[in-house]
């Protein structure tokens, strides 16, 4: 049992729904990162997505497209990134940290020693949006074997057959892809999520995060209704791209998520039981 | 006019089931994509089955395309490059201008048979997003093609071309606003529209079963040849020649030869500036082995694993991957992959023009570049067969440019 199950344990207990920002380390300014990862804290976060810049970035909008672009320009690699995870240790023993990034930066490191630094940085989980179950097993071995967790996806266009053979693999969450697009994308459909939700739970035996799309407190609040967690991303990094200093950032994140974690708290109530009680 | 002879031989032993060649290739996507390429696949295994879709297939490549491409011995390419005999495929002399519309024309009566009205694709050198334009055009879909900036501004007369056929064109800002930028914000639409369209992708390249696809859809060129030559000289060349970016109208002349071990292989990548330098976009002879665009195969990237900006004179080629299937001939020894820089492949694109009145595209002007050089220690009874891609047109104002001229 690692960080993060542990969380979504203490969660489950207390009725309380997983708010989980997404940031693009290094995005505006490496120096920065740290601070807005413990305001996140600060302003409610339960876990954190941490998104390891890439130069391809194929499933994403625009937003997180510019910020990886800024963050690389600004200097940002693996190695920093993983300065930073370690810099936010030393500060926040408890709030689990999911790297989210791409096949081939860690391809070029290899596997076994990405997950061997990643897991003595402080990370607890990964995703890599281009690692389809399918492709996983290597990669799954090696987290595993250091005790990391991997977070599958799983979208609307994912056949029954599939939802097995991921649900099999996934640890720590699942993410659900509220919508058939790229991050960002604005065209969520909140009546079209309930359906496939309920069928993830029925599989999953772990707790549900939905994301993409969500960017307002109303938004999160809804998903929140039907999920464990609430992942927002672009909105977010929409709002730090303007940011001209460290403190901008900060105040920038807590204004945001404040509003959110707070939405989604006063729905905590009325919300059916989770499936999952650990 | 003569069908072509030879059936589709279907699925053949690389890929394997789950689309790897070896440890190369595989499907490397967002959850979002794998229903449609799962989908995608077991359309393409059916309808290549199907007797009356390859009827339709063959009789689209024989009238609309233009096919069979015929065989033509260059008598002064040869004697200047003094040693074998140099034949050219003439791909360029199909409709549309190059080897791309045998894989459009195919994978648009996959996309009518799967019921997509809506078409999108990448292109480079703007070769792919005209025969996509074409075919969308004849099968009355919509067509929208995704173009680097960079690509845009150097290949104007496709882009033209591409809106008369009726498609949208959609500069890519992002990036290197070249090629490998034009398929990321490909795929992007396909995962925000993937119920109502079918990807066109251009090259053998990408995730399974994109790779082994269009590979089959281009074989038309290397089965037609292995017939034409003994037809007409009477045995299989000693040796085959063509330029790779992705890679599709190599593995289209190659893919019906590999088992005929005495024919040598040879890839002739983009040099650009020299491979000693990064300014070039020779993966094989330069890259190593990474993930990108949904497969596993050799790129070009940092040591961060960054993918790298690269150079050619020539658009079409201008691409840091290459599809897995090369990766897997590259390491199994059975093609060679070698460079060619872009003052040689201008060179070459004269001579072809001076001495033959052919004026290559310059990505095919690569493999005429290196087919003279190979030619030239070889002698006089062996034939090298170099695939002529495509032709020239759309790329005088690049070579006016590379002349200090502005038409």
């Amino acid at each position: 049992m690692n960080r993060l199950d542990r969380r979504f344990a203490a969660l489950a207990e207390c009725g309380r729904r997983a708010l989980i920002p997404y940031i693009t380390a290094g995005h505006p300014h490496p120096d920065w990162t740290v601070d807005i990862l413990h305001a996140a804290v600060s302003a409610g976060a339960d876990v954190l997505e941490l998104g390891v810049p890439f130069s391809d970035v194929m499933a994403d909008g625009p937003v997180i497209q510019n910020a990886c672009a800024r963050a690389l320009e600004a200097g940002t690699d693996f190695d920093r990134v993983l300065a930073m995870v370690e810099a936010f240790r030393r500060d926040d023993e408890d709030t689990p940290i999911v790297l989210m990034g791409y096949m081939n930066p860690i391809e070029r490191r290899g596997q076994e020693r990405f997950a061997s630094q990643a897991r003595q940085a402080g990370v607890d989980a990964v995703l890599v949006v281009d690692c389809p179950a399918d492709e996983a097993e290597p990669m799954r071995q090696c987290l595993a074997a250091e005790g990391l967790h991997q977070i599958f996806l799983v979208a609307p266009t994912t056949t029954p057959e599939r939802l097995a053979r991921i649900c099999n693999l996934a640890g720590g969450f699942v993410y659900y892809v509220s919508l058939k697009g790229v991050t960002g994308a604005a065209s969520l459909d909140l009546d079209s999520l309930a359906a496939p939700l309920s069928r993830l739970r029925k599989h999953a035996g772990l707790p549900i995060a939905v994301g993409f799309g969500i960017r307002e407190p109303a938004q999160a609040a809804a998903v929140a209704r039907m999920a464990d967690g609430v992942v927002i991303g672009s909105a977010l990094v929409n709002r730090l791209d303007r940011a001209g200093s460290a403190e901008q950032a900060v105040e920038l994140t807590g204004a945001f998520l404040g509003p959110v974690r707070a939405a989604m708290d006063a729905v905590g109530e009325d919300r059916p039981a989770s499936a999952v009680n650990h | 006019m003569a069908e072509p002879a030879i059936r589709y031989p279907g699925p053949l032993q690389v890929p394997d089931a789950s689309g790897h060649f070896g440890k190369f290739g595989g499907r490397f996507v967002s959850e979002t994509l794998m229903a449609a390429l799962e989908e995608l696949e077991l359309a393409w295994r059916t309808y290549l089955a199907d007797p009356d879709f390859v009827a339709e297939l063959d009789a689209d490549l024989a009238h609309y395309v233009g096919r069979p491409s015929p065989l033509y011995f260059a008598r002064r390419l040869t004697e200047a490059a003094g040693g074998a005999r140099i034949v050219l495929k003439r791909e360029d002399l199909n409709h549309t201008g190059a080897h791309k519309i045998n894989n459009t024309v195919g994978q648009a009566l996959l996309a009518r048979a799967m019921g997509k009205r809506r078409v999108i694709a990448e292109t480079g050198a703007g070769q792919h997003g005209v025969a996509s334009a074409t075919v969308a055009a004849r099968l009355d879909m919509e067509c929208v093609v995704y173009m680097g900036a960079e690509d845009v501004r150097r290949q104007a007369t496709n882009v033209y071309r591409m809106k008369l056929l009726g498609a949208e064109v959609v500069s890519v800002e992002a990036g290197s606003r070249t090629l490998k930028d034009a398929l990321n914000e490909a795929m992007r639409d396909w995962v925000s529209n993937v119920d109502s369209t079918f990807y066109i992708l251009g090259t053998a390249a990408g995730p399974h079963p994109y790779p082994a696809m269009v590979r089959d859809f281009n074989a038309v060129v290397g089965r037609e040849a292995k017939v034409q030559m003994m037809d007409e000289y009477g045995c299989l060349p000693d040796a085959l020649v063509a330029c790779v970016g992705g890679g599709s109208n190599a593995l289209g002349l190659f893919h019906p030869f590999v088992d005929d071990t005495d024919v040598a292989m040879y890839g002739v990548e983009a040099a650009g500036r020299g491979l000693s330098g990064l300014a070039h976009a020779a993966s094989l002879c330069a890259g190593r082995v990474g993930v990108l665009h949904g497969s596993r195969t050799y790129l070009l990237d940092d040591d961060a694993g960054q993918i790298r900006h690269t150079h050619s004179v020539s658009a079409g080629l201008d691409y840091p991957g290459v599809g897995p299937e090369h990766a897997w001939l590259k390491d199994s020894g059975r093609a060679r992959y070698v460079g060619i820089t872009d003052e040689q492949a201008l060179t070459a694109f004269h001579q072809l023009t001076r001495l033959e009145g052919i004026m290559p595209a310059l990505e095919s002007a690569h493999a005429i570049a290196y087919g003279m050089q190979l030619a030239a220690r070889m002698s006089p009874e062996q034939i090298v067969l170099v695939n002529l891609s495509g032709r020239g047109d759309k790329d005088i104002q690049t070579v006016a440019e590379t002349e200090g001229l502005s038409l």
